[in-house]
């Protein structure tokens, strides 16, 4: 098994996070797994990414070409990376900020994560809400692993980032698992 | 860990207690973590006004016994060159990380393997050597930081970690060792004060007739004992391959691959991965029959260690790219098959 994901988005909507999550998830179950970020003069509100791969087997190269996966966080995200997802690969897509056309060669999972996280109390929460709707959409990582590294990451003295935050994982599995 | 924390880790863990480096991009994780780990761990951390006041304080650590260490990357190394020929010259040990970029000049900051002759080729002035690690993974980052400590106190001579920017940057999962103190070698050569005993002395500078000539002597005898002693290298389906990659470094990473997809469709295809780039692992080349394949982030740089290394006896084409530019999987993908069907040679 090789996973190879590609996050995409904004500079302040925790991409590099986001991919840290599932790295560290993947890591708890096992798995071989590099992250890599586009790194350099990165600012907030400026484009971002970060490459993750999971596989059984050691890792070659860290650099993803062709994607299995992509989460997409922006409309600018979208018309950049939306040729590097394999046919038949699975988009997850925050429509609150990237509108697809009609001419899909894949599988794409919608969500209104932004306006989902708003609704939650703390916009920054958006990228879980992608992850949340990529673990319903892939069991390659479990729903345990995912919110023992949320656990561990979250800041003690804040306990009610926590909760927003397992609660926009639960609203991005419920999205897709209601179809 | 990134690539970058790694090799600060290893460092922190293979006794270095004095660390001295100015930010640059790709390499500053490794700087930022000796800042927050080295008064931890009971080392010095600098952050220096530039590239050649911490190469020199690194110089004076080192020349009083400490494991130091100091880290940039390319046009800082740069910068360094002539601190790091000092070091040579005065024979002590010193570990120096390059996270190399684009280049030359200022360049960019995307990941290269451009520095390879400055690194092998004695980057300064003068007939002396560096050893030269090249790591592939976050853990070798790791593990060969702490070889490069103790071959640099082993030959009493600088040893550069040659990284780049996307090793640098990347997360892997590491495996830390849990020894407990490291063990590390007496050096009754440090200037540690003189009191009781005769005064040491470290220099580089020697004007009576003949002195330095047999300072260069001493040298090249060392650096004949380490081109014997350390050539490392690591194989990958290379016993029965009829096209063997050669590649260091993240090129390595991609090269296997790319081995990878080729062996499963039946394509007798394997890689050479020097460890050591300095001594270069000529040892490895001893099967002339195959062709050989060398890519690197650069344009041509350790392709001329593999023609020396095989002095004409087998095929040798070269993949590179630089400034920026990364040979992907599929590009080397097609050139091997082009070599492999006799169509490039």
């Amino acid at each position: 098994m090789t996973e190879r994901i590609i996050i995409a988005g904004s500079g302040g909507q925790g991409i590099m996070l986001l991919g840290k999550i599932i790295a560290e998830a993947a890591l708890l179950q096992g798995k071989f797994v590099t992250w890599l970020p586009a790194y350099g003069p990165e600012v907030r509100g400026g484009a971002a990414h970060c490459m993750i791969i999971i596989a059984d087997d050691e890792i070659g190269s860290p650099f993803i070409d062709k994607a299995d996966s992509l989460i997409i966080m922006n409309q600018l995200s979208l018309v950049k990376f939306k040729s590097r997802l394999k046919n038949n690969g699975l988009m997850i897509i925050n429509s609150s900020l990237a509108k697809l056309d009609n001419k899909l060669k894949f599988k794409a999972a919608e969500g209104r994560c932004t306006d989902i996280a708003e609704g939650l109390g703390n916009i920054k929460a958006a990228n879980v809400v992608a992850l949340g709707m990529y673990l319903a959409s892939k069991k390659i990582i479990s729903v345990e692993n995912t919110l023992g590294v949320i656990k561990k990451m979250a800041p003690q003295d804040k306990p009610e980032l926590l909760k927003v935050n397992l609660e926009a994982l639960e609203k991005g599995r419920e999205l897709v698992k209601n179809g | 860990m990134t690539g970058n924390e790694a090799i600060a880790e290893g460092a922190i863990q293979a006794g270095c207690t004095f660390y001295a480096g100015y930010p640059i991009t790709p390499q500053n994780e490794l700087t930022a973590y000796m800042a927050n780990h080295m008064q931890k761990s009971g080392g010095v951390f600098i952050q220096a006004e530039a590239e050649l006041a911490a190469i020199n304080m690194v110089f004076g650590a080192a020349a009083a016994g400490a494991r130091a260490m100091t880290s940039s990357s390319s046009p800082g190394i740069s910068l360094k060159q002539e601190g790091i020929s000092y070091i040579a010259g005065a024979e002590l040990p010193a570990v120096i990380a390059n996270v190399m970029r684009g280049g030359p000049g200022l360049g960019n900051i995307a990941p290269a393997q451009s520095d390879y002759f400055q690194a092998t080729r004695s980057g300064g002035h003068g007939d002396y050597h560096c050893l030269v690690l090249a790591p592939a993974s976050v853990q070798e980052s790791y593990d060969l930081t702490c070889l490069a400590f103790t071959l640099a106190d082993k030959y009493r001579s600088p040893a550069i970690i040659l990284s780049d920017g996307l090793l640098g940057q990347m997360m892997e999962p590491l495996l830390v060792r849990k020894e407990g103190k490291i063990e590390l070698p007496a050096k009754p050569w440090a200037l540690t004060g003189c009191t009781g005993r005769q005064a040491n002395v470290v220099k580089s500078f020697y004007l009576k007739e003949g002195d330095l000539e047999k300072l260069n002597l001493k040298l090249q005898k060392k650096y004949k004992e380490i081109q014997q002693k350390e050539q490392r290298w690591e194989e990958f389906f290379l016993t029965d391959a009829k096209v063997a990659l050669v590649a260091y470094g993240t090129m390595a990473r991609i090269a296997r691959s790319a081995v990878k997809v080729l062996r499963e469709k039946g394509k007798k295809v394997g890689l050479l991965r020097p460890l050591t780039l300095w001594p270069f692992p000529k040892k490895a080349f001893t099967m002339p029959k195959k062709k050989y394949l060398v890519i690197e982030m650069s344009y041509g740089q350790m392709l001329e260690d593999v023609q020396l290394a095989l002095c004409g006896k087998a095929g040798v084409e070269f993949l590179g790219r630089s400034g920026g530019g990364i040979p992907s999987e599929q590009e080397i993908i097609v050139k091997v098959n082009k070599i492999y069907h006799g169509k490039n040679i």
